[in-house]
């Protein structure tokens, strides 16, 4: 099997568990409704203020629900010792950490497909910038928590209480990139500054990270 | 190598209360702050103290993942440990500076945020280590120390786009400090260096010890097993 061919393997699998039983993508969506919801009663939801707080209400309400499909991703495996099978198969490591991240990819996505009419609607969101652009900059932004939260639920698979290790390895790492979401996504829904920069710093995480991701995933997955 | 220690201890202690006589007394007042700028001859030494240290932790893991040797692996740990250390008095120090001099404790500024974000993620490196199972702890601390230096410029390269408040840097700045002032700052940096590498040291010797004793009790729970 080639190496995309095990990489479509893989993701297709998971899609199609997640089809299935839809565990990861029930929870985040009931998630993020509740931070909607709660947030809304820390401020005062006028159009004006909303759009200065919603950049980064919303990347931290995704951020925090990507943290259950994130956590889920290799625990899975574990069960009927998947990831052992794996370890010793010939695939390269980096196909399954690919598919992996895909995955999350799509999931992470789903979500915020789904979640932002309701954000537009409780939070009466209206652009005044050009809002093409919060289509990449949702793409980058979720692209940077996917890549490293697949990357750090793999290292905390490793340790005691791995639910709360994610976190804690993930954010701090994340700063820049959140940083880089919520500013850009704020200048849009502005129209304030512009978001260039914001995209730009964006676009660098995301190829550092992924390099170095693909560089160190098979150390990750082979220490013993 | 004992004899080594002892010499650096003394040479730590001489050097620590030099350069506190010099920062507390010989050193000039300043003009607009007057005796409270002296806590920045304990802040910069910390600060510069601390980076050295958690760029020694990045080359110490790297050079683990290449050579899988155990010392780099204590090195790495060791130095990360001493350096959140150093990190906390910088973020000790600076509010009660700023406190009086600017008015507030805290502001969101390159140069601390960027302090406070490395702090962090050398805190969830040390977490790490807590938590994880002994055998494979060293590689994934090494991945994640490299995770947090390539980190590092994009932190600065984020926050540097907000407007700084920090006083510029005093060595390679535009600032110009008082030849005399200089001269207490090196002579503080240099005892910091002393003391870290003195408590890095003490500390590499009770890991080695550490872990020796662990060894030697898995071997021995290994043996009664056997029997």
């Amino acid at each position: 099997m080639s190496f995309f061919g095990i990489t479509r393997a893989t993701l297709t699998k998971d899609v199609r568990l997640e089809w299935r039983s839809k565990d990861a993508i029930n929870a985040m969506l009931f998630f993020s409704l509740l931070v909607v919801v709660i947030f809304s009663f820390s401020f005062d939801p006028t159009a004006e203020e909303s759009r200065r707080i919603a950049g980064g209400l919303v990347w931290v309400a995704f951020l925090f629900a990507a943290i259950v499909a994130l956590n889920q991703t290799w625990a899975r495996e574990l069960r009927n010792q998947v990831l052992d099978a794996y370890r010793v198969s010939p695939a390269p490591a980096n196909a399954l950490f690919l598919a992996k991240a895909f995955g999350n990819f799509i999931f992470v996505t789903v979500l915020e497909a789904l979640m932002t009419p309701l954000f537009i609607v409780f939070y009466k969101l209206r652009a005044l910038g050009p809002t093409w652009e919060l289509l990449p900059i949702a793409a980058l932004g979720t692209w940077a928590l996917v890549v490293n939260g697949t990357f750090f639920a793999a290292i905390s698979l490793r340790t005691r209480s791995r639910e709360i290790m994610l976190p804690l390895l993930l954010f701090p790492i994340s700063i820049p990139a959140l940083l880089g979401m919520v500013n850009a996504t704020t200048a849009i829904l502005t129209g304030e500054g512009s978001a260039r920069f914001w995209i730009a710093l964006l676009v660098a995480y995301d190829v550092v990270f992924t390099i170095a991701c693909l560089l160190l995933f098979e150390t990750v997955l082979e220490a013993e | 190598m004992k004899r080594g220690f002892s010499i650096l201890a003394i040479v730590t202690a001489l050097l620590l209360s030099f350069a506190l006589y010099e920062a507390l007394i010989a050193a000039p007042t300043e003009r607009t702050m007057g005796d409270v700028q002296r806590i920045f001859y304990y802040h910069v030494p910390s600060a510069w103290t601390a980076f050295v240290l958690f760029l020694i932790n990045f080359v110490a893991s790297v050079v683990f993942l290449i050579r899988r040797d155990t010392k780099a692996d204590i090195l790495a740990l060791v130095t990360a440990e001493v350096g959140v250390v150093f990190c906390t008095v910088v973020l000790a120090t600076g509010p009660i500076w700023a406190r009086p001099v600017w008015g507030i404790w805290w502001t969101w500024d390159l140069r601390l945020t960027l302090t406070l974000v490395l702090w962090l993620i050398y805190v969830s490196y040390l977490v790490l280590r807590r938590f994880s199972a002994s055998s494979q702890t060293p590689v994934l601390a090494a991945v994640l120390a490299i995770f947090g230096a390539l980190d590092v410029p994009l932190v600065y390269f984020s926050i540097w786009f907000f407007r700084t408040q920090h006083p510029s840097p005093v060595i390679g700045g535009g600032g110009s400090l008082d030849p005399r002032m200089a001269h207490v700052l090196l002579i503080n940096w240099a005892a910091f260096l002393c003391l870290a590498w003195l408590v890095c040291w003490t500390r590499y010797r009770l890991e080695v010890v550490e872990r020796e004793v662990e060894e030697a009790q898995a071997l021995e729970s290994l043996l009664e097993d056997s029997r």
